[in-house]
């Protein structure tokens, strides 16, 4: 899905690969939001924040943490609206 | 002190006026001034969908820009320079900078469920017109602001719920009746939900085979998501998406099948059976086995349906083939519910244009997620103009229907009789002609024995999307699976309400028990956790299995309840919100919330006013009750549409109960209003600085973009700070 696909005519100011990496990095973009509204990205948020609060800690396992991040919802419902 | 900081806001210069940028907005107020014209001057011949869906674009766009800006920079006073919640508490988990753009996304599924595809199609009976009106000038002048400016108010108090904020701002009896209210919309709701998914999948095989096949595919997910690819959500939702699509499929070989089709032709009553069973025993169930996976496959397939359903609409073109307005808007005889376009249409459709239910989401994950304060204009208003949206294509749906077998779908079983014949008789009394052939043909293409008296909204739409889908993918041959797709699409939503909304009722019931005996509010106390959410099922049970046997039509009798109770918690917002403005010295600026607050209060008082005190028993329940009363007192044993003595008794408990909540219901309004006005006087008394419990300003660090897609100048910014390395937002936005 990140990958780009082929760069089409030259424009003006960029020329084919300056323009083939905007789209690519466009899409790239694109593809992190929707994993990001799908909820993906949940892991490699808690990775980022943990390095940063507490560096020279282990972090938790993906497994771990996953388990950890699901089971949440077992004490914490979240509004949903019909 | 919070208060006096807030007014040294940041304004941005507003974007420069060039001719280019004039000349866009320009053509926008065309192409919205045209389209209005044809959808509101057009009488006796058929309009394309498409002008609906033009005017309804064009008002969100010159709303959002104008009329939303004016509330953020102007009313809320936005503050960039002021770090968010999410900056300053950034715990990794609930409080996290989120990119704006998944906000919108997790927002806008948070929000958006079956309730814009119910509402509009129900209040169709009055023509489009209305419906259109209400739904576009709604979202636009109350719905959207409502959403947003609790969104801003929680966010300044690190995402504290409405029901706290009524307490702190308003008083404990404010707190109180927003609790009360909380709890009654939610029974109600989920009472009615359940009872559009009984009416769509009675008696139909196809749909209640795919249905039934979503449970294990959820358990199947949930067991994948946890023990062979942990945190692959994706991947996880394609293959339910893929099995969720060879469950539809399969539900037709069941349909053709003697033996299966019987086995899967449920009677309303069973149906209503297992989904009690089902709601308690999900709702004890640990997230991960069901909901939550059914949670990520609804949130897929929400996304997918409403894309696929606008690009559909654009390339079927589809002629509107119900009247603007009909006579019901004036004469309030409509089939579908009772009461005339004021105020019945306005609690009718709640969710899309108003709806007090987003108040709850507004303050309560979001704002603790929002990385800008500039960014509540694109969340809080932007995903409830999508939600508008959605309800304009609800309507759309129903009205390109032809208007007899609209109403054929939507009349109580009791006036349309068993056969073809008898509902084409009925419907003809109505004043629109359909032909017990084309009634009969209709329940052919889609394969379902029968399409008389389908109410709930979900089978009209989903009769409607089968046209327009089909007409772009398929064809004719296909109406069959895109009908049952769109069935199955709002069923799938109901359930992940009815699983997720139990589950929020048993929360606060043990969070009130609580207070009275302690170990109840511990969450994982079982027999604690056993008795409160079988008290709440119990609860939205009743009024479910009283609805589904009401011999005058669960929802002709119980939606107008539903849509009480959620405008009641629009008033508890919007008071809340108004109560705020006041208090931060915004006076000046309160019109923003009090005209919708007031038109709400309006509506709403004389919607319950009716249902209990008028003298048609059509509407009022009361009236409704003395005559049922009364010809049991005679000794007779029928009765309008009660065949027995039974069915009479019936109807006079249920129409008690009704007219007992709907009093409730104008009695708690009348409680919030007056003790907000207590406030807001003592507010004004004082000058309009009282202290709120706003949190101070502390500078933010983090910059990022306000709106949807960056501007040219926020872009230069964001190359600026990538290459001094300062904090940015999220890596999506690099």
């Amino acid at each position: 899905m990140s990958g780009a696909p082929s760069g089409r005519a030259p424009s003006p100011e960029g020329g084919p690969t300056g323009l083939r990496a905007r789209l690519a990095a466009g899409l790239r973009d694109a593809w992190q939001v929707v994993r990001g509204i799908s909820g993906e990205r949940a892991y490699e948020i808690y990775l980022e924040h943990h390095t940063r609060v507490h560096p020279g800690t282990p972090p938790m396992g993906e497994r771990e943490f996953w388990r950890r991040h699901i089971d949440r919802g077992d004490t914490d419902p979240g509004s949903r609206c019909c | 002190m919070a208060t006096r900081t807030a007014r040294t806001g940041s304004s941005p210069t507003p974007p420069k006026w060039t001719p280019a940028r004039i000349l866009v907005w320009a053509a926008v107020a065309v192409v919205g001034a045209v389209a209005w014209s044809v959808v509101g001057l057009s009488r006796g011949e058929e309009i394309s969908a498409a002008w609906l869906i033009f005017a309804a674009v064009a008002s969100y766009a010159i709303a959002y820009r104008f009329y939303a800006r004016f509330i953020t920079y102007r009313v809320l006073r936005v503050d960039d320079t002021r770090a968010t919640p999410a900056e300053r508490i950034d715990n990794g988990a609930d409080f996290t900078p989120t990119d704006r753009r998944v906000l919108f996304g997790h927002h806008f599924a948070a929000i958006a469920g079956a309730g814009p595809l119910v509402g509009p199609v129900l209040a169709a009976q009055m023509g489009y017109l209305p419906g259109t009106l209400w739904i576009i000038l709604g979202v636009i002048f109350a719905g959207a602001v409502q959403d947003m400016v609790v969104l801003f108010f929680s966010m300044r108090r690190n995402g504290k719920s409405l029901g706290q904020m009524a307490r702190e701002e308003i008083g404990p009896v404010g707190g109180i009746a927003a609790l009360i209210a909380v709890l009654a919309i939610m029974v109600i709701l989920l009472a009615v939900l359940a009872m559009v998914v009984v009416n769509a999948l009675a008696e139909s095989p196809w749909g209640a085979f795919s249905l039934i096949m979503t449970i294990p595919i959820a358990l199947l997910m949930g067991f994948y998501l946890r023990y062979i690819r942990p945190g692959k959500v994706i991947e996880t939702s394609a293959i339910g998406v893929v099995l969720l699509l060879l469950a539809i499929i399969g539900g037709g070989w069941i349909n053709a099948n003697p033996t299966l089709h019987e086995m899967f032709l449920f009677s309303h009553n069973e149906l209503t059976f297992g989904l009690i069973v089902y709601g308690f025993v999900a709702s004890v169930l640990p997230v991960w086995m069901l909901l939550a996976p059914r949670d990520y496959l609804s949130t897929f397939m929400k996304v997918g349906v409403v894309v696929l359903l606008a690009v559909s609409i654009i390339f079927a073109w589809p002629s509107l083939r119900l009247p603007a307005v009909t006579e019901f808007a004036f004469n309030g005889q409509g089939p579908t519910f009772a009461g005339a376009l004021f105020p019945f249409l306005f609690i009718t459709i709640a969710c899309g244009a108003l709806s007090g239910f987003h108040a709850l989401v507004s303050s309560g994950t979001t704002p603790k997620l929002i990385e800008k304060e500039s960014q509540v204009r694109m969340i809080g208003y932007g995903s409830m103009l999508t939600e508008s949206f959605v309800a304009v294509m609800a309507l759309v749906a129903a009205c390109i229907l032809d208007p007899g077998v609209y109403f054929a779908m939507n009349m109580p079983a009791g006036v349309l009789g068993d056969t073809v014949q008898s509902a084409s008789a009925a419907v003809t009394q109505l004043g629109f002609s359909v032909t017990p052939e084309t009634l009969q043909q209709t329940a052919d293409a889609v394969e379902e024995n029968s399409i008389l008296s389908r109410t709930g909204g979900a089978p009209t739409f989903a009769m409607g999307a089968a046209h327009i889908f089909s007409a772009v993918f398929g064809g004719q041959a296909m109406m069959a699976f895109w009908y049952h797709f769109a069935i199955m699409f709002e069923a799938l939503f109901i359930l992940t309400t009815v699983d997720a909304g139990t589950r929020v009722g048993r929360f606060m019931l043990q969070d009130t028990l609580g207070n009275v005996y302690k170990p109840m509010r511990d969450v994982s106390w079982k027999p604690g956790l056993w008795l409160t959410s079988a008290l709440i099922v119990a609860g939205w049970g009743y009024f479910l299995w009283a609805g589904v046997n009401d011999p005058l039509g669960g929802i002709n009798q119980l939606f107008p309840l539903f849509g009480i109770a959620n405008q009641l918690l629009a008033a508890v917002a919007l008071a809340v919100a108004t109560t705020l403005l006041i208090k931060s010295g915004r006076a000046k600026y309160a019109w923003i919330t009090i005209i919708p607050l007031a038109w709400d209060a309006v509506v709403t008082l004389t919607a319950s006013y009716q249902k209990v005190f008028s003298s048609d028993p059509a509407i009022g329940f009361f009236a409704q009750r003395a005559q049922y009363a009364e010809a049991l007192a005679d000794g007779e044993t029928s009765f309008g549409s009660a065949p027995d003595v039974e069915a009479m008794q019936k109807v006079v408990t249920n129409t008690t109960v009704d007219g007992v909540l709907s009093a409730l219901f104008a009695v708690l309004i009348i409680i919030i209003l007056a003790d907000a006005c207590r406030v807001w006087i003592k507010a004004l008394r004082a000058g309009g600085d009282l202290p709120t419990t706003e949190e101070p300003h502390t500078p933010s660090k983090l910059w990022a973009p306000s709106g949807l897609i960056a501007t040219r100048e926020e872009r230069e910014i964001m190359r600026e700070r990538a290459g001094s390395g300062a904090g940015g937002p999220g890596a999506a936005d690099s």
